[in-house]
């Protein structure tokens, strides 16, 4: 068996929180470099990984399975090209979200990293799990540290948040654990490429879809389950923002595709009129309550659940051109909601207001943070040549085969994606400045300079050329989408 | 070649956004400048080339959107209609950014107006030099947003920023069609390469689609789809509403963006896809209705106001409307024609414009200005020509196009083309008079302006009169030099090729003298006109404004439209907003949802808790009601 490169991704933030706990709380220094290399180390990993990753393959690669219960429960992980490019996501916002703690988090700095890192592990193990009892582990653990980041370094209100988080998010989490247990007994097995080659009879999969449903459609946050999204936002801690929004979301995102489109093609294609009403619902309705917002971090959550509207709408496609598009747009709105949240991050570290009210007119006082904004929003919004475009472009050419008045409703999203976005930028940045509070504020420092400086070309470069990132999941999309149509097609033979 | 042309002002726009703080502000200035000029001595190269040898190309720079069989990449196409636009594109950038040298002169922020000028130029480029409808898509939103940023270039006036936003979201409606559009031809294509899509257009002919119940034939909908796109970035009826907004941004800006170029990326949309806009004979009629009702009514409006930019942004709306009915009733070329000579007299008209703005020191309204001509006698001399070009004035550019609009509608020969040709008329006389009004109040009577001393008015300095005077020579002589190359009678087989598609070759009739001549008569007959009303004689205009009051007020409130949208779209979208934060998501989902368990949670146990209290007597009552429950319910089973 060759080096166990996946584990050792899982692993590695584990081993840097275990090392911390050593580590006097005192030494601030030491704690935010042993996580930050932790985290620098684990992203280069990642990046070998997918250099050494073969893209012409939709196999599962870099497999490894031990027994962890005997005939019932294997530990298996492995990556193939749709989820490898989530793993980067992961490693890639981890060290960025290190960096940030530098001036937003005061106090228990090294509790707040240990949660970080372990969040890092569960994250991972999210979307590398090969055996469903697995993913439910690391699906639901990932709940645990969050629920702490924000219960313990959030805002005013941020105890209701966090329960409301919690209660949310452990409704759909039973019905889940429910329906894995419901699968080993009519299969016999939890292992997933076990699982997609025998197929789950059709009479059962409707109701074990609804269960999977229940625990994603609260985490994606799909319509009407969206409304802990925007309380965690707004009292998490900038990092925890930026994980929650970056990251955690895409863990329903991927969980549709592996799971409910994997396991049950026949009742994906019989929910696809339900998925499309209510990813519909979730595009017009929360644009329209982002218009609304008078507090930004509200306005940016809101507009987080719109655009994961247009996921579910290209995933439950089933087109080349729609489920890329989905997967895509969770790649960049990772990156997109991430610099978001950090840039008011930015902002709040200096002023304690979330309000746009009280802002106006920082391009007079923060030129760098301007132009940087002026990115991100472009990439919110969905111009060409940012990564925004790419992923709402693909998702309404494949929703557009499938029905032409849901893409041109969806489309209606992005004209109010427009309004919002920039209304709300206009209302923070141009303008004289009105706030005597403002007069004083500095321009970026050189840490959040790096940060937004990486996501801002990482958002223009992979506007531009997204090859690096379609090479990678073409292939598996492919065969995801022949296999989908092969169940579906001897179903309906057999049916006839 | 092509790749310094395109490149070049990209590389101005880095180095002046970047670095334009670092060094003195001149060095930007004149970089940008610099190297917008040799991208345009270049495209007029390029132009020759294609001119004298038939010369077209269509390099391929890198791949871009790969998915499935969508296959999209970034490329450089030359043929006759981009190396056209290369021309008028660069030529036009290049004297805006040399007399933007002098008119931002005061301005502490000249690097960052070159770079979003030279950024602008380059988004332009690859808009026109796309071979796929995705990287003109690219360009079309590139164009969009640096627009954007250059109407709200003075970011602390509220207005400017209003109509930045205005701009870019009307721009948004319009490409929600057109986005629409670039999926109808996928879907039916299976590519958005332009050569691929026009070589199979024959096989949609008898394809209908179903829309909201309606059938369309496919083609059909995919050119008004398109045309909806076009419509919002050419600033036609119902989606014009940001260009006179758009004025808020500095005046060379409105030269190059709203005047010469962007706005004329509509009419090279249709005219790039006349091989599908031939084979539909419904959206070249909607075409031409649109193209013309926005003649006409812009220039109705451009007839009250008083600001002279707003003014001058009106006429442009009329003239893309021009430009439009060509399309609709077949002279694509033509309609190249008059964009082309349309691109130089306005933009005269417009860095004139900026150039008396500049002498009066900011003031824009015409009521607050006069007599002056001596003063500024270049500014007066080409603005002069300016208006005479956009007129019709015989033997000036606009002559040449305008006129073979109108004859070329009335050749036609179907009902809209008659029809076109008639408002098309009427249409020029308005302008006319709308164009000299303006003159005259600028430049003649007395002086109204009371708070700059008229000691105090000057000429522009050269570095802004240089670039009015190219423009100027364009505006006598672009007419009558390209008339036979563009609009002649060989012109597709010398020069448009392949590049322009004519199912049927345009009418080499000539129209009846009188309507030949009908034209220039009425426009040469309004100047005199003008000149009684609005100068020697103006108590006609004051009792004609008394008995007509409501119909003036419409004109002046600019028939409404923008109350209309603000009634039908702006506040409802706001009420809904609220409503479904508050009510919705406030008041029902978290209602019942979490708040409602944690209640109920809270409610029960709080009940239990009451109910521990200890008193024997309480627990041996309960016991009692329950055991005599489940009696009952025994004995009626």
């Amino acid at each position: 068996m060759n080096f166990p490169i996946i584990s050792s991704l899982i692993l590695l933030p584990s081993i840097g929180a275990l090392f911390l706990f050593f580590i006097n709380s005192k030494n601030i220094t030491g704690i935010k470099y042993v996580s930050l290399f932790v985290s620098i180390i684990n992203f280069l990993i990642s990046i070998y990984l997918w250099l050494i990753f073969d893209q012409f393959s939709y196999e599962f690669q870099f497999v490894e399975s031990r027994v962890w219960i005997k005939d019932f429960i294997n530990y298996k992980v492995g990556v193939d090209g749709i989820s490898i490019l989530f793993i980067i996501l992961t490693t890639f916002i981890t060290p960025l979200c290190i960096l940030s703690v530098n001036s937003s988090i005061k106090n228990r700095l090294k509790e707040f990293l240990i949660a970080i890192l372990l969040m890092e592990t569960l994250m991972i193990g999210v979307f590398c799990s090969l055996d469903l009892v697995i993913f439910y582990l690391f699906f639901e653990g990932g709940l645990i540290p969050m629920f702490l980041i924000i219960g313990i370094w959030g805002g005013e209100r941020r105890v209701y948040s966090a329960f409301k988080f919690f209660l949310f998010t452990l409704l759909g989490s039973v019905l889940m654990l429910i329906a894995v247990i419901s699968i080993y007994w009519i299969a016999g097995t939890t292992d997933v490429e076990e699982l997609y080659k025998l197929g789950i009879d059709p009479k059962y999969q409707n109701l074990l879809w609804l269960a999977f449903f229940s625990s994603f459609a609260v985490k994606t946050p799909m319509w009407p389950v969206h409304t802990w999204l925007p309380d965690a936002h707004v009292e998490a801690p900038t990092a925890g923002s930026v994980l929650l929004a970056a990251i955690l979301l895409k863990m329903a995102g991927y969980g549709f595709i592996r799971f409910s489109i994997g396991l049950f093609p026949v009742a994906s294609e019989y929910f696809v009129p339900f998925i499309f009403v209510i990813s519909l619902i979730a595009i017009i309705y929360t644009s329209l309550v982002a218009l609304m917002q008078d507090d930004m971090k509200k306005l940016i959550a809101y507009s987080s659940v719109a655009h994961m509207g247009f996921v579910t709408l290209g995933l439950f496609t089933f087109t080349q051109q729609g489920v890329e598009g989905g997967i895509f747009q969770m790649i960049s709105h990772g990156i997109v909601s991430a610099a978001l949240f950090f840039s008011v991050g930015v902002v709040y570290d200096r002023t304690h207001s979330r309000r746009i009210n009280d802002y106006g007119g920082l391009v007079n006082v923060m030129p760098k943070y301007s132009i940087l904004l002026m990115v991100f929003t472009l990439g919110s919004l969905g111009l060409p040549g940012t990564t925004g475009f790419i992923g709402e472009f693909l998702i309404l050419m494949g929703t557009f085969k499938k029905s032409f008045l849901v893409a041109a409703i969806a489309s209606l999203g992005v004209i109010l994606g427009a309004a919002y976005m920039l209304w709300l930028y206009k209302r923070v940045v141009f303008g004289e400045l009105t706030n005597q509070k403002l007069l004083k504020i500095i321009d970026l420092n050189k840490v959040e300079l790096s940060i937004l400086t990486l996501l801002a070309l990482s958002i223009i470069f992979f506007g531009f050329y997204p090859d690096p990132f379609s090479n990678t999941y073409s292939v598996s999309v492919e065969n995801f989408i022949n296999e989908y149509n092969d169940k579906l097609n001897n179903y309906n033979l057999q049916n006839q | 070649m092509e790749y310094l042309i395109i490149f070049l002002p990209l590389l101005g726009a880095f180095i002046a956004g970047f670095f334009g703080n670092k060094f003195d502000q001149k060095y930007s200035q004149f970089i940008t400048s610099l190297f917008v000029s040799i991208s345009s001595i270049l495209s007029i190269i390029v132009f020759f080339k294609v001119l004298n040898y038939g010369y077209s190309n269509n390099l391929l720079i890198s791949s871009w959107i790969n998915s499935g069989t969508l296959n999209v990449n970034w490329s450089i196409k030359v043929d006759a209609l981009s190396s056209l636009m290369m021309v008028v594109v660069t030529l036009v950038s290049a004297l805006v950014h040399i007399y933007s040298i002098g008119y931002m002169s005061h301005d502490p922020h000249k690097p960052r107006f070159m770079s979003y000028l030279s950024l602008f130029t380059f988004a332009m480029l690859v808009l026109v030099t796309s071979d796929n409808f995705l990287q003109l898509f690219f360009g079309w939103e590139g164009v969009g947003l640096c627009s954007y940023f250059l109407i709200g270039f003075w970011f602390k006036k509220k207005a400017a920023n209003a109509a930045a936003i205005k701009a870019f979201v009307v721009n948004r409606v319009g490409d929600f069609g057109f986005a629409l559009g670039i999926f109808l031809i996928f879907y039916y294509f299976g590519t958005v390469n332009y050569n691929e899509v026009f070589n199979q257009i024959q096989t949609l002919n008898a394809k209908n689609i179903n829309f909201l119940g309606i059938e369309f034939k496919s083609i059909d909908l995919i050119c008004i789809l398109l045309f909806i796109g076009a419509m919002g970035k050419s600033a036609q009826i119902f989606l014009h509403t940001w260009l006179p907004d758009a004025m808020e941004g500095p005046t060379p800006v409105s030269a190059l963006i709203h005047a010469a170029t962007m706005v004329t990326a509509g009419v090279f949309l249709v005219v790039r896809c006349s091989p599908i806009y031939e084979y539909s004979e419904l959206a070249l009629n909607i075409i031409t209705v649109i193209g013309m009702s926005t003649a006409f009514f812009a220039a109705t409006i451009a007839l009250v106001q008083t600001d002279i930019k707003k003014i001058i942004a009106y006429s442009t709306c009329s003239q893309l409307g021009y430009m439009f009915f060509a399309t609709g009733v077949g002279a694509y070329n033509v309609a190249m024609f008059h964009l082309f000579t349309h691109a130089f007299f306005k933009a005269l008209l417009f860095l004139g414009a900026g150039s008396v703005i500049h002498s009066f020191k900011d003031e824009q309204n015409i009521e607050k200005m006069g007599g002056v001509y001596k003063k500024i006698p270049y500014t007066y001399a080409l603005m002069l020509v300016g208006t005479l070009a956009l007129t019709g004035f015989p033997f000036l550019s606009g002559f040449y196009s305008k006129d073979a609009i109108i004859e070329f509608a009335y050749l036609r020969g179907n009902v809209t083309g008659i029809y076109a040709a008639g408002i098309g008329i009427v249409t020029a006389m308005l302008t006319a008079i709308y164009s000299w009004r303006l003159f005259f109040k600028t430049f003649h009577g007395n002086y109204n302006n009371l708070e700059v001393k008229y000691e105090k008015v000057h000429e522009s300095p050269a570095v802004m009169v240089l670039p009015l005077i190219i423009l100027g020579l364009g505006s006598i002589f672009a007419g009558f030099f390209f008339k036979e190359l563009l609009i002649g009678n060989q012109s597709s087989v010398n020069f448009w090729g392949e590049s322009i598609k004519f199912l049927e070759p345009l009418s080499e009739d000539h129209p009846p003298l009188w309507f030949i001549l009908l034209t220039p008569t009425i426009v040469t007959l309004s100047i005199p006109i003008s000149y009684y009303l609005f100068m020697k004689d103006k108590s006609v205009l004051e009792n004609f404004t008394k008995t007509n009051y409501p119909l003036i007020n419409f004109l002046k409130k600019k028939w409404y439209f923008d109350e209309l949208y603000s009634y039908i779209f702006v506040e409802p979208c706001k009420k809904l907003g609220l409503f479904f934060w508050k009510k919705i998501d406030g008041l029902t989902i978290d209602r019942f949802g979490p708040d409602g368990i944690s209640n109920l949670i809270k409610g029960l146990s709080i009940k239990a808790v009451k109910f521990q209290n200890g008193f024997i007597y309480q627990y041996a009552f309960i016991m009692l009601i329950g055991f005599s429950l489940i009696l009952t319910y025994l004995i009626i089973k």
